[in-house]
């Protein structure tokens, strides 16, 4: 029996726009368990994106309960969530969101450079040894321009790796690849699942990505439409 | 995150964008160059004037006369004054006595003429006021016995009527409707901050008294009374001593102000540098403005950079920077270039400073410019905290930016 490493309850999230108020969630509830694959999928305008936030603890909800690997991360200061952010979330970005002045090896080492406790090793042999899983050791020293996407986005997953997080969260990860490289990078995120039992959490609007998954999690104006 | 990383990570932003950070730095580096080399323009000053003035002699006190309205019978200095402050015993602390009396005139050598100062003296003038002969001699006792038509010039006087130095002693110069022989030439003191005592002629007392000033002088009046105390801790004592002396030879009653002022060295040296300290405090003042206009460069910066960082900053968050570290990463680059600036700015004065120092030999001034370490450290220290200043408020916009916002932000 797996433990849940995700598990929200009623979230509510209400925006304040101008004079309109939006509720981006209205009470959704759901849970992933250790090492599952799930896609998440939904119209824009479903509250998706707030979703994707409150998970990866970039946004609070309004009210509800977040539990993140036995963490209660609703009610938590601006540095604690950085600090759960650090230790237990992964990003991975449709953009990548490479530092562009920086090299591969660098890039990937940087959510170490904010760990607040050291250990674990030294960062660039960890850095290097991911590097190398995702196929790209002849690129270590490379900066993201010398990169195509494909390489960049497994540049990315590296990064998210690093601090060994209870979940990776992808949005829309192979959004700006062509379908080949596309499909290298699931083939890599499922793989990773296989080898290491990381938890995935995948946004996507292709149905063929989400067929990839264990299951997919549909959202409509901000509740869980069905599983 | 240890500070060594955040260094590095600081000058290589900085270093990506090379150009800006230079134009940057450059206002930094300009506003310390300028308060730099303005104090020490200031400084320079300072000396040059401290400097001319105690060339003039050694424990030098002037007497000259002045003129109060509480003082129903003011007096003139005269040459029985002088030597009552050596003769009476009253005034220990007095070493030597130089009365003097000036006037001015033209000067003849053939086809030469040139108007300049002369100064009446006795030869104790030499040891008062610290004049030297380059060549010949100085006024002496005989001179002033016999009232001889001899004369010792200045090294401007001589280059005006002879043009060249040599062969001048024993040649003669007309002053008035006599002719004078040239017995020595002054030793060339150059030029001052506070003028040239090079353009005078030097004649014996009783001489200027019989033939060059004004006939009503019937009582030997001096125009001042130079006084050497006999070291410089006896300076305040010289100067009552002789106050007490001259009150009672010009029957001046207690309730009645001086008829004369005596002017020490000392108090001339710090009026100098009261103002030539006023002067300092201006020009930096004024440069220090450069360098908050620097500051407000920084700032400009810094805020553009934050801007275009904006998605950097909010990746940096989502892998777990917490609001210090962003505040650290960019009050570190605004820091660094605070600090180089200023550095960088230290070599410049240098430069100036020399610069200056030329100009002013090439124009005959001698000024030079004091870049003293504790101004160094002043002006680097005011360029960082310059940095700090004016990188903490972009760095705290950076600092506060919601992660969500600027991942959003393309």
């Amino acid at each position: 029996m797996k433990k849940n490493v995700v598990e929200v309850k009623d979230l509510v999230k209400t925006y304040q726009m101008g004079d309109i108020q939006v509720n981006a969630l209205r009470g959704l509830s759901m849970s992933v368990k250790e090492g599952e694959v799930i896609a998440i999928m939904g119209p824009s305008g479903s509250g998706k994106s707030t979703l994707m936030n409150t998970l990866g603890c970039l946004d609070r909800p309004t009210s509800g309960t977040y539990i993140l690997n036995g963490e209660n991360v609703q009610s938590m200061e601006d540095d604690q969530l950085a600090d759960v952010r650090n230790r237990q979330v992964g990003f991975i970005f449709q953009s990548y969101n490479l530092l562009s002045r920086t090299t591969a090896v660098a890039n990937v080492m940087l959510p170490l450079r904010y760990k607040r406790n050291n250990g674990h090793g030294d960062p660039k042999k960890i850095a290097e040894e991911l590097l190398t899983r995702v196929g790209l050791e002849d690129r270590m020293n490379h900066k993201p321009f010398e990169m195509s996407g494909g390489q960049q986005q497994r540049v990315a997953i590296a990064r998210a790796l690093v601090n060994n997080p209870a979940i990776i969260l992808a949005d829309e990860p192979t959004g700006n690849l062509d379908s080949k490289s596309g499909k290298e990078i699931m083939d890599l995120l499922l793989g990773l699942n296989e080898e290491r039992g990381v938890t995935l959490i995948i946004v996507t609007h292709d149905p063929k990505i989400a067929a990839l998954t264990e299951r997919t999690v549909r959202i409509l104006d901000g509740r869980v439409e069905n599983e | 995150m240890n500070s060594w990383r955040v260094l590095k990570e600081a000058v290589e932003s900085l270093a990506s964008n090379k150009l800006r950070t230079a134009l940057t730095m450059l206002g930094i580096v300009i506003g310390v160059a300028a308060v730099l080399s303005m104090t020490a323009i200031g400084e320079g000053a300072s000396s040059s004037i401290t400097s001319s003035i105690e060339s003039m002699g050694t424990n030098l006190i002037y007497i000259s006369r002045t003129y109060s309205d509480n003082n129903s019978n003011p007096q003139a200095l005269t040459l029985a004054d002088a030597e009552a402050l050596v003769e009476s015993g009253g005034a220990p602390s007095v070493l030597a006595v130089a009365p003097s009396v000036n006037t001015s005139r033209t000067v003849v050598y053939g086809d030469n003429s040139t108007s300049t100062t002369i100064i009446g003296v006795t030869p104790d003038f030499a040891t008062v006021r610290n004049k030297t002969v380059s060549t010949g001699r100085f006024i002496s006792e005989a001179d002033i016995d016999a009232n001889s038509t001899v004369a010792v010039l200045g090294s401007d006087v001589v280059d005006d009527l002879f043009g060249a130095s040599v062969g001048v002693i024993g040649q003669k110069i007309r002053i008035g409707n006599m002719l004078y022989e040239v017995v020595g030439i002054l030793e060339a003191s150059g030029g001052t901050a506070i003028g040239s005592s090079d353009d005078q002629i030097i004649v014996p007392i009783t001489t200027a008294f019989s033939r060059l000033v004004a006939r009503s002088n019937a009582n030997d009046e001096v125009n001042m009374i130079s006084v050497s105390a006999v070291d410089s801790e006896s300076i305040d004592s010289a100067v009552s001593e002789i106050s007490s002396i001259l009150r009672s030879r010009h029957s001046i009653s207690s309730d009645e102000d001086d008829d004369f002022s005596i002017l020490s060295q000392e108090t001339m040296t710090d009026a100098a540098s009261s103002i030539t300290g006023v002067l300092t405090i201006f020009l930096g003042g004024i440069a220090a403005i450069s360098l908050l206009v620097g500051g407000i460069g920084i700032m400009n910066i810094m805020l553009v950079s934050v801007i275009e960082r904006t998605k950097e900053i909010g990746l940096r968050k989502a892998v777990g920077a917490r609001n210090n570290d962003i505040l650290m990463q960019f009050m570190t680059e605004s820091l660094i270039i605070g600090l180089i600036g200023g550095l960088i700015g230290v070599v410049l004065a240098y430069g100036l400073a020399g610069l200056i120092k030329n100009i002013a030999a090439a124009s005959s001034y001698s000024l030079n410019p004091e870049i003293t370490f504790g101004s160094i450290l002043m002006a680097v220290g005011f360029s960082v905290a310059v940095g700090l200043v004016f990188g903490i408020y972009p760095a705290s916009r950076a600092a506060k930016l919601e992660p969500v916002e600027a991942l959003r932000t393309e």
